[in-house]
């Protein structure tokens, strides 16, 4: 164990440090996100203000020089007057104070949550515990479903649909806008939008059984022609495997249970249980940010899906020791 | 039946007897006797405000044990303590029992030892059905402990929003549990209401106007009008939740025509005045507390009232502040952002008048105030955060993070366990007649302030680094890691500070100086009578004439005469004046209500495993109830 005053200072240079987390509401990288950063300051530096005047006030009533008072029912009317517009006065000013916050807060909702133009939708919908995302077109050949990490382009609107097919999440993607809750039976909708090219990681953050601390998302905000590179590429099926280890982990994946929960497309898979894996190769993470991608990665989930993720809905896929290496090699080069 | 010609022969009045003679007699009418079969059926609001306290503190060190387990596996990223399994038992036995089993228990057990004293008469209203209600409750809170020591505790959160809770997610018996024991608490709140509301209305010492009432009953009256109120809510909403599972009705099954938001409105149409419920009577500790140790009367009592009232209503509206990111209209949202602005006005009025009342008083600086100051220091930042999350944009980032945990913990450890400390320092003499130690008080109470800050404020900061709740991990890229390290530190100096109190408590309650009846010399009615008090209370029933009797009436009170001496009589008073009216019989011991509670509660278990439960569980509680009620000739009803 440390000692407390090594923790403090840690502590204290960490939480500076931490203004520049991925997953910030103190690190806003879009306009949904700053609006509430700046309005959560300004009512911080107010409520601090206030707390302040009142920790004064406290210390000034205590420890003021004060006359003999030896009879606790003597009450001079003239005091008691005095401190009755005083009181009254700092209620009025409470509920001005109060008034100016309100204002400030509903100017801040109109704006964030008024008409809003998105030339993309995303449908969200949450798992336990993962999130499947599926881009909308009118054109249904450029439909496509991904899972855990969407891709948007930058200084553009985009317009989430947010459903859940089990229990209550929430999605919450902190440097870009707050939380909206995936609830069955309906829809909500939510529009994020990034200002800058990055990656900023989300998580769900309503309570969703077991692995609710493992349901990591990951929105990759790129210029508008990377995007679209990107979109066009997520809508092409899977390119045939070209070496030998990588056509003999297709043969695994196709021959074994993952084809009943999972979909390649253009490989004759076409599972909708789990996450679509056509280009899981490209995504930076596996079991909803839980994994960075990578081979190994891949050979140990798909082992023990229960020891990276207890609880989780992936059962263990019985292979044998010379099949695991094919299909990771197989499934992380569904690029 | 005041005619003196039909008074049964027997009959001795307190105008016929000296002091010493007086006192024995009323003391051997209102005893409760030896023995097991007397101690289960003592009808004594003090024993069974006593055994009430006692037990939701011991509540509340298994809820903070729960707390300080968790608290060790967030200490690092990815820790391997525990699974999450047994987290997400935690975190739902820790909230739950807090909320459940510890504030709210343990607010009614201070009304039913104090209100009856501080209203000046012998015992409370219905005293079999508080008899009744403790034993439920403790057998609610049994249930619910041993389940969990059985690894079939709940695991859905305190609040077990559904689907998740319902019968396809959560298979087995651990959310049954979770919502029968809401059924067995309540039971024991509603009774516990009913009983303050009547004794504060109806049996209040002469003279007590409703002007003269102590603002500590009053927090305590609004309190069981909205318990009476809110309660029935989640009683509804966890009676579907439990007829979903058991009997596959479909409430909340989308599916099939139910919805999921259903839930989320009457559990928060509860939820939100169950802080309140908490709260008010707090500040009834505190008013009394800053009363007695600012050495006069409080500043502003009308707005104080009047303030206690509004609140009491607003807490009605301001349940869909914890569902702003559930995808509720936004026009409706703003309303609900408007009330819980509103409500922060009548809670400054209070803060204001306290602080106005300390400026203008000589404040004695003794352990209870130490703790009164506490609260308002710690209580205003949870107030302000309370502002902050009510506005929708600010809490679509914060909802569900660490920032509210930080908040709701400033606002019920502040603004309840703070003042429920302050208030244990400065009643524990008239409990027990011994003092507690003012030089442990104050470490206590040092100790606590630090490190409950520590352990809590930098909870705020990692709810703004994107930190949500009810996770069971975090991955070390995170970077919260050292934040959580340090919150602790301070969560385990803050467990420890309770230890101390304990060993306050323990050791004053053996050693500690004898108190007196009134060592604050307080101005109100439960310290006209010795410490601990009498079984009848008062030998005679002061007559009021100020709102701080004891300090109008230095010399000896005036009192009213008149009540028989040889049975039980209180005397009922009108609702708004007091005027006398009538002396009533109240109830004798009676082992009944525990046999009832038993046959309640094995009834409620039961039919947890089977709907029968409730068709054979009704003969052995019909049974109880119709021995509990049988009629014994009260003297009132044979005239």
């Amino acid at each position: 164990m440390r000692s407390p005053r090594h923790a403090v200072v840690v502590a204290a240079s960490l939480a500076l440090a931490g203004c520049e987390g991925w997953q910030s509401s103190l690190d806003p990288k879009g306009p949904h996100a700053s609006a509430i950063h700046d309005l959560f300051w300004f009512f911080t530096a107010v409520c601090a203000l206030v707390w302040a005047l009142v920790v004064l006030a406290l210390a000034w009533a205590l420890w003021r020089r004060r006359g003999l008072r030896p009879d606790p029912l003597s009450i001079q009317g003239g005091r008691e007057r005095r401190l009755t517009i005083v009181v009254s006065t700092l209620v009025a000013l409470t509920g001005v104070t109060l008034i100016g916050l309100t204002i400030a807060s509903y100017a801040s909702q109109r704006r964030l949550f008024g008409p809003q133009e998105a030339r993309l939708t995303i449908r969200i919908t949450g798992h336990q515990w993962w999130w499947d995302a599926v881009y909308e077109d009118p054109d249904p050949q450029r439909t496509f479903s991904t899972a855990n990490e969407i891709h948007v382009p930058v200084n553009q609107p985009v317009l989430l649909k947010l459903e859940a097919s089990d229990v209550i999440h929430s999605l919450w993607v902190p440097s870009l806008a707050g939380k909206q809750d995936l609830i069955p039976g309906r829809q909500n909708l939510l529009t994020i939008q990034a200002d800058r090219a990055g990656v900023y990681r989300g998580q769900c953050a309503e309570f969703c059984g077991w692995q609710h601390a493992h349901m990591g998302f990951l929105v990759v905000a790129q210029p508008q022609q990377d995007f679209d590179a990107w979109r066009n590429q997520q809508i092409v099926a899977r390119a045939p495997p070209d070496d030998e280890l990588r056509k003999q982990g297709e043969g695994v994946f196709l021959s074994s249970t993952c084809v009943t929960c999972h979909t390649v497309r253009g490989a004759g898979a076409g599972g909708r249980v789990g996450p679509d894996l056509t280009h899981v190769g490209g995504r930076q993470y596996i079991a909803a940010g839980a994994l960075r991608m990578s081979a190994e990665a891949l050979a140990a989930w798909i082992v023990d899906p229960q020891g990276v993720k207890p609880g989780v809905h992936m059962p263990a896929t019985p292979l044998r020791p010379d099949q695991v290496q094919p299909l990771a090699a197989y499934l992380e080069g569904l690029k | 039946m005041s005619e003196a010609s039909v008074r049964p022969a027997k009959d001795v009045r307190d105008t016929q007897l000296d002091a010493a003679e007086l006192h024995a007699r009323l003391a051997r009418t209102w005893g409760s006797g030896r023995g097991l079969l007397a101690a289960l059926s003592t009808v004594d609001h003090k024993i069974i405000g006593r055994r009430y306290i006692v037990t939701a503190f011991l509540f509340l060190f298994l809820a903070g044990l729960s707390a300080v387990a968790m608290r060790l596996q967030l200490a690092r990223p990815e820790s391997a303590l525990m699974g999450p399994d047994l987290y997400n038992q935690l975190f739902t036995m820790h909230g739950t029992t807090m909320m459940f089993l510890f504030a709210v228990p343990v607010m009614e057990a201070f009304a039913v030892y104090l209100v009856p004293l501080m209203v000046g008469t012998r015992n409370i209203a219905f005293p079999r059905l508080n008899a009744f209600s403790y034993y439920v409750y403790v057998f609610g809170g049994l249930m619910l402990w041993v389940a969990f020591a059985l690894n079939i505790g709940p695991d859905t959160g305190w609040f077990a929003y559904v689907p998740l809770s319902g019968p396809e997610n959560s298979p087995g018996k651990r959310v049954d549990f979770w919502a029968q024991m809401i059924t067995f608490t309540e039971v024991a709140a509603l009774a516990v209401s009913v009983e303050i509301i009547t004794t504060v209305f109806k049996q209040r010492a002469p003279g007590m106007t409703l002007d003269r009432l102590p603002l500590s009953v009053w927090t305590q009256l609004v309190t069981a009008f909205v318990v009476i109120f809110a309660m029935p809510a989640v009683m509804l909403a966890s009676t579907m939740l439990i007829l979903d599972r058991l009997v596959e009705t479909h409430f909340f099954n989308p599916a099939e025509g139910g919805d999921a938001l259903l839930w989320q409105h009457m559990f928060w149409f509860f939820g939100h005045p169950e802080v309140y419920i908490i709260f008010l009577p707090a500040t009834g500790f505190v008013s009394s507390i800053v009363v007695t140790f600012s050495r006069r009367p409080m500043f502003g009592y009308l707005p104080m009232v009047l303030s206690v009232i509004s609140v009491g209503f607003l807490s009605f509206g301001l349940w869909v502040h914890h569902m702003f990111t559930a995808g509720v209209p936004q026009l409706g949202a703003s309303f609900f952002t408007g009330a819980s602005m509103l409500i922060a006005i009548p809670n400054g009025v209070q803060i204001f008048c306290w602080i106005a009342t300390l400026w203008d008083g000589k404040p004695v600086f003794r352990t209870p105030l130490l703790f009164a100051l506490g609260f308002i220091v710690i209580f205003v930042i949870g107030g302000l955060t309370g502002v902050m999350v009510a506005s929708v944009p600010i809490d679509t980032q914060v909802h569900d993070t660490y920032f509210v945990v930080a908040h709701f913990h400033y606002v019920l450890i502040g603004g309840a366990v703070f003042p429920l400390l302050g208030a244990v320092y400065y009643w524990f003499p008239k409990l027990t007649g011994r003092m507690m130690s003012e030089r442990l008080g104050t470490w206590h109470f040092w100790l606590a302030f630090v490190s409950f800050n520590v352990a809590f404020f930098p909870m705020h900061i990692l709810g703004l680094q994107g930190m949500p709740r009810r996770v069971y991990a975090y991955q070390a890229e995170m970077g919260w890691g050292p934040l959580n390290l340090l919150v602790t530190i301070g969560a385990a100096f803050f467990f420890l500070s309770f230890v101390l109190f304990l060993w306050n408590a323990v050791t004053s309650l053996r050693a500690g100086a004898p108190a007196g009846d009134n060592p604050w010399d307080a101005g109100t009615l439960e310290w006209a009578t010795s410490s601990p008090p009498s079984p009848q209370n008062f030998d005679r029933i002061p007559f009021v004439t100020h709102r701080e009797p004891l300090w109008a009436q230095r010399d000896a009170l005036t009192v009213v005469a008149g009540l028989a001496v040889d049975h039980r009589e209180v005397l009922v008073t009108s609702v708004t004046e007091a005027r006398p009216d009538l002396r009533e019989t109240s109830p004798a011991p009676s082992i009944w209500p525990f046999v009832s509670a038993i046959a309640v509660g094995a009834t409620f278990i039961a039919s947890i495993f089977t709907p029968w439960g409730v068709v054979w569980g009704a003969a052995p509680v019909g049974v109880a109830l119709i021995c509990w009620f049988w009629p014994k000739g009260a003297p009132e009803d044979e005239e």
